[in-house]
């Protein structure tokens, strides 16, 4: 059974005239860390909101093809029972939360699913310390800073344990410290507990160490799909895309071009430090001994 | 106004800060103490994480906040005895987030508002109009209301709203925050042009990506204190200094100081520099 199943969908927004999503198939498969990548409006938001079934149960338009969420079709059950399976944060961190202390927050889903007083409370520590964010329960999550937000935003979601996370430019409105708290938030997730996970993204720069695959979209359609070193090595096309490419796979091209050969291909710095210290910048000193 | 010399910053200063201090009601001190020169023509960047002050600065430098002690001088004059409206006349200011500016119902309207309530003549507040609107490349969507725009088309509205009053120096807050790559980029080179044609521009922004793509100048916030005034390379020679203040360096700066001690200079900046001095280091020169 997939984690997430997307059959030919199509989706148009009451109202517009351009279908927001068109003809996208996609698989992920349990435990797997997926990053979407597209520039503004090329439909990756409209993915998300299709996987706990927000899109077609709140969100109206004409939807074709067939969404299944571990092997449920997400249009012939309720979101409160996708919700089980599937949690969604959000850009704005803001937009998601109300409560008056982080606790009642993250409470609040488990709560309304009717899960046992002791239960919840469990839920919540565990949560809480998963994000980093222990000791936190009684204050008011307006007076968080924006990165420890939405890192409550994704305790809030994680707390009705679904099987699968599905976060929407998280790190959207943070600060270089919020994000990273975040980014370190999204690695544990994948490394300690396996969780799967679908992000999507503007910037590859800060997933691509912890993703398992990108997926390229534009104007709505799946442009690529495939390992990180497959789909993000040519910074052209991401460019053209609208994506900022990774900037160290803008050197690896340009060495290429430049030295006449294809052999680079780093996407990390630490990376790309080795290839150049052994290819680069050692052959000249072997040269002159 | 002093005619524009292409990409040499100018020394006639703008606005000028001397031992700035601004404490928030409830006793937080956001600025503590700045001295600061802008120059005509000059392009900076005030980077800093999240407060660090450098909100406060720019709302100081255009007089929505006045000094608690201290003065800011607008041409010479101090904010404190200027009104908000004479002073928006020469240091404008885009907020960070487009919505909080944006009320009409035309986008044309929008650009209009500032420059009709300045008190210009109909004439010259066509102009104005027209030149914002171009300057922001906002002719198909003169007519469309502001709010149903995409983030980055209300972010070109609310910058050129700015722009139509015309003033000396423009300050925006994040503008890059939210917008994609094509759109940053093309945000980012109508601000180049702008400097170019002789708007001082100051950016508020923790991108360090745009800051070491376009900024000549950059000022580096932490705890309500500039910890740096420098040429843009000097900032990015000095990892330690962008620690403190909780910025990231681009990639490609982190891997020219990891490569440093084979012989890559530490204040390389962009993708381009790079290479350069590999292949050279390389040709053994």
């Amino acid at each position: 059974m997939k984690a997430l199943e997307l059959n030919n969908v199509r989706f148009k927004y009451r109202d517009f005239q351009n279908w927001a999503l068109d003809s996208v198939s996609l698989e992920v498969e349990k435990g797997e860390f997926v990053t979407i990548l597209g520039c503004n409006g090329s439909g990756k938001s409209t993915l998300c909101l299709l996987t706990n079934g927000l899109i077609p149960h709140a969100i109206q338009g004409n939807l074709q093809g067939s969404v299944s969420v571990f092997g449920n079709n997400v249009g012939e059950q309720p979101v409160s029972q996708s919700a089980t399976k599937v949690g969604i944060v959000f850009q704005e961190p803001e937009s998601q939360l109300f409560c008056m202390s982080v606790e009642e927050e993250v409470a609040f889903g488990p709560e309304n699913l009717a899960v046992p007083r002791e239960e919840i409370k469990t839920r919540v520590e565990w949560a809480l310390e998963l994000v980093g964010m222990k000791g936190y329960n009684n204050r008011s999550p307006f007076s968080l800073s924006g990165g420890q937000k939405q890192r409550v935003a994704i305790a809030a979601a994680l707390s009705m344990r679904p099987e699968m996370l599905v976060l929407d430019e998280p790190a959207y409105a943070l600060d270089p410290v919020g994000r990273l708290g975040l980014y370190s938030v999204l690695r544990d997730l994948k490394e300690k507990h396996g969780m799967t996970v679908i992000l999507a993204e503007r910037d590859a720069e800060e997933a691509l160490a912890f993703s398992d695959r990108f997926v390229l979209m534009k104007d709505g359609k799946l442009l690529e799909s495939g390992p990180p070193r497959q789909v993000l090595r040519d910074p052209a096309k991401l460019r053209e895309i609208g994506v900022a490419p990774p900037q160290v796979t803008e050197v690896a091209s340009l060495l290429n071009t430049r030295m006449g050969t294809s052999k680079f291909s780093f996407l990390t710095v630490e990376e790309a430090e080795r290839a150049i210290l052994e290819e680069v910048l050692k052959p000249k000193k072997e040269g002159r001994r | 106004m002093i005619p524009s010399a292409h990409g040499i910053p100018r020394e006639e200063k703008i606005i000028s800060t001397r031992n700035l201090k601004f404490t928030y009601e409830g006793g937080v001190q956001a600025l503590q103490g700045l001295n600061l020169d802008i120059r005509s023509g000059d392009y900076v960047a005030i980077v800093g994480g999240n407060g660090s002050g450098k909100t406060t600065l720019a709302k100081a430098l255009n007089g929505l906040l006045k000094p608690t002690s201290g003065t800011v001088m607008v041409n010479g004059m101090p904010t404190s005895e200027l009104k908000v409206a004479e002073i928006a006349k020469v240091v404008g200011y885009a907020f960070q987030n487009p919505d909080h500016q944006l009320f009409c119902s035309s986008v044309e309207d929008e650009v209009r508002f500032g420059p009709l309530n300045l008190g210009y003549p109909e004439q010259e507040v066509r102009q104005k109009v027209e030149r914002a609107i171009e300057a922001m490349n906002l002719g198909q969507l003169r007519a469309l209301a502001p709010l149903s725009l995409r983030l980055g088309e209300r972010r070109r509205v609310s910058i050129a709203s700015v722009i139509a009053m015309d003033p000396q120096v423009l300050i925006l807050d994040e503008p890059t925050t939210g917008l994609d790559a094509g759109e940053s980029l093309e945000l980012m080179n109508s601000l180049k042009r702008l400097n170019a044609e002789g708007k001082t521009i100051i950016l508020i922004t923790h991108d360090m990506k745009v800051v070491a793509e376009h900024a000549r100048r950059v000022i580096v916030m932490a705890n309500g204190r500039m910890i740096l005034d420098s040429d843009s390379r000097g900032v990015f020679s000095d990892l330690a200094i962008l620690g403190e203040s909780n910025l990231e360096p681009p990639p490609v700066v982190r891997l020219a100081h990891r490569l440093a001690k084979h012989g890559i200079p530490h204040d390389v900046m962009s993708v381009e520099e790079l290479v350069f001095q590999l292949l050279r280091s390389r040709g053994g020169g």
